[in-house]
């Protein structure tokens, strides 16, 4: 850990004018990490990934790969390669020249350069492609020339610029899985940045939540997904529902509410930023919201809602209601035991407050 | 199917490029063509024949003339491709907005005045009495008048000059329909300027750059004025011996021969620049 990871910086900043897009980011990825960088387009996270390619210069921080210090190195001499957004596949080249591209910058003899070609193009799944052109490749077999082009050079970092993008739904939901197999096969360390949460999700072992050139949270998936630690991360991280209401009293790390309708519920309290009497905000995610009847486990919150539409998704069927003018999802259990719902009846949605996430509402 | 109106509007479009090819370039050529196989034999005689051909072969100076033409305008080719290419890699590259318009403007807004105003424009700045040489007497740099006209240098200039709108065109159009990443991830991958310049560059702009050299070379290959003007007497271009056929010595069949042999031959050397460069005439100029 620390300066000797694969990839250590501290306090970067690169501004553009009076914007700040990379605004104080550290980070420490450990060697054959999967690591993410998630965050909406214009967070700054595709400048960061070019600091650490080394296309632009930070105006603070320092980088760092594997202990050596990355400031004025220029991209043809780090250790980081990159799988750029369109993939950049030299297309005046064979797949077998776009691969040995690399290997020829660095003097190696061509019969070591046929076997390293070879060895690559089988790893990731495509023998023989060697001659043909990358324009007669489907988008999938670009992907992976694209990722055989930088790991047959065994980068120490290898920086991936939401290269899935392009491909349609099938193929990146399977390209996900394969991505991360390769990496695991590779043992190199993953530098991912997307703005696609459930590619972050999938894949990686850590994730880190950009946000207006800041991480917002650095955590592994899981935990991020279930104690996001900034409204932020909670509403952008998985779906969730946010009910909105004025804090009442905080008891050990319970949090209660009072909605606007006047309803009180109860969750975790999740910032230290809640003073009764001020805004707050409550998340819940819709597979925590359960349907019930009158029969009301003790302790678990609840709210009324008026059903809107019941939206069909094979495991992902959602009911759609309305409480307070907000929309509100729940999750619709798919072992038959959803009750038909009607448009414009009237439900109740109970949670376990555990399971409920309070923040203050953030001051703008 | 297509309908009768479609079919006659189609025609009526083509109508002008047909008469434009027809009797301002098909007919005069083969016209040319059938001259250049005429020998005459008397004053009203003419037989068939391929004397003046001959001649081309036989007169060391006829095919001198049009080595020495070759070669010039191969290395004015080459010259001006040296040229264009930062300037089209500046314009389509890194010049933006406002400044892109007007950087392709400055390369435009010579071509307003004709070739003979340019080409005067340069004399008046290489003669004896022009501005470089008064500019050197000034500064001491020579003790008298210098001439830099009238010789093949100065010749050069003006070809290259004139060339280099149309080599700077068609690198603009490749070079500017080429994704920044493509270098980026040249030099992401190990690869010095030189390299991605050699390896990744050149090749992408390969259409762009034979297209320009085409029209280029056929330009300064049958330049006139420029020549006459810049190199004087001893300039000795092929298209000044067509016009003293022609016009002084009033042999049309040698003058016809002739023309048809730099036709000829300069679409040999335009094939075999494709050949060697790998790209297809409908590539290039598509």
């Amino acid at each position: 850990m620390g300066m000797d990871s694969d990839l250590f910086c501290e306090g970067l900043v690169r501004r553009f004018g009076s914007n700040a897009a990379v605004d104080h980011i550290s980070l420490d990825v450990p060697a054959g990490t999967f690591f993410s960088i998630l965050g909406p387009s214009g967070c700054g996270k595709t400048t960061l990934l070019r600091l650490l390619a080394g296309f632009d210069k930070p105006d603070q921080g320092d980088i760092h790969i594997r202990g050596q210090r990355m400031n004025d190195v220029p991209p043809n001499r780090r250790p980081v390669n990159m799988v750029f957004q369109h993939l950049a596949l030299f297309p005046t080249m064979t797949v077998g020249d776009n691969i040995a591209y690399g290997l020829k910058r660095r003097k190696m003899p061509l019969a070591e350069r046929r076997k390293r070609i070879a060895r690559v193009l089988e790893q990731v799944g495509l023998p023989d492609l060697e001659h043909r052109n990358p324009q007669a490749l489907s988008g999938g077999q670009r992907q992976r020339v694209a990722l055989a082009r930088c790991l047959v050079l065994e980068p120490t970092l290898l920086l991936l610029d939401e290269p899935l993008g392009a491909l349609d739904l099938k193929l990146r939901e399977q390209m996900k899985v394969e991505l991360k197999h390769l990496q695991k096969q590779f043992g190199t360390t993953f530098v991912y940045i997307t703005h696609d949460q459930s590619e972050a999700m999938v894949m990686s072992d850590q994730v880190a939540v950009m946000r207006d050139g800041r991480f917002d949270q650095v955590a592994p998936p899981e935990e991020l997904y279930r104690e996001p630690a900034t409204p932020f991360v909670a509403g952008f991280v998985g779906d969730n529902n946010r009910l909105s209401g004025e804090l009442v009293s905080v008891q050990d790390h319970l949090a209660d509410i009072r909605l606007d309708d006047g309803v009180k519920v109860q969750g975790r309290v999740a910032s230290n930023n809640l003073k009764p009497g001020h805004r707050a905000e409550l998340y819940i995610r819709p597979e925590s919201l359960v349907l019930s009847g009158d029969a009301l486990s003790t302790g678990y919150s609840s709210i009324q809602a008026k059903v809107r539409a019941t939206l069909f998704d094979g495991a992902n069927s959602r009911v759609e209601a309305e409480n307070c003018g907000q929309p509100v999802y729940a999750r619709l259990p798919q072992d038959g035991s959803a009750p038909r719902l009607s448009v414009d009846s009237s439900i109740r949605l109970a949670w376990n407050p555990d399971l409920a996430r309070v923040f203050g509402a953030e001051s703008l | 199917m297509r309908s009768p109106v479609s079919r006659l509007s189609l025609w009526l479009l083509l109508t002008p490029f047909l008469l434009w090819i027809v009797l301002l370039v098909l007919l005069p050529h083969l016209q040319m063509l059938r001259v250049s196989f005429q020998v005459r034999e008397s004053w009203d005689t003419l037989a068939w024949g391929i004397e003046q051909y001959q001649n081309f072969f036989t007169e060391s100076y006829y095919w001198r003339t049009f080595v020495r033409t070759g070669v010039m305008s191969l290395f004015t080719t080459f010259l001006t491709l040296i040229i264009a290419f930062p300037i089209a890699w500046y314009i389509a590259r890194l010049a933006r907005g406002r400044s892109k318009g007007f950087l392709f403007l400055a390369c435009l807004i010579p071509f307003w005045a004709s070739e003979l105003v340019r080409t005067y424009g340069w004399m008046i700045l290489l003669r004896e009495s022009g501005l470089f040489s008064s500019w050197l007497q000034a500064l001491g740099w020579a003790d008298g008048p210098v001439e830099m006209l009238y010789n093949d240098v100065a010749v050069i200039i003006g070809l290259v000059y004139n060339g280099l709108l149309f080599m700077v065109v068609p690198l603009v159009t490749t070079l500017d329909g080429m994704d920044e990443n493509l270098v980026e991830a040249g030099y992401d991958l190990g690869g010095s300027h030189s390299t991605v310049l050699r390896e990744i560059v050149v090749p992408w702009a390969m259409p762009g750059i034979v297209s320009g050299c085409i029209v280029v070379f056929m330009l300064t290959l049958g330049s006139y004025l420029t020549p006459v003007l810049m190199g004087g007497k001893d300039s000795a271009w092929f298209t000044e011996q067509i016009f003293t056929q022609f016009i002084t010595r009033f042999n049309w069949e040698q003058g016809a021969a002739l023309g048809v042999l730099l036709l000829v031959l300069s679409s040999v050397i335009v094939w075999l620049g494709l050949k060697i460069s790998g790209q297809s005439l409908r590539k290039v100029m598509g």
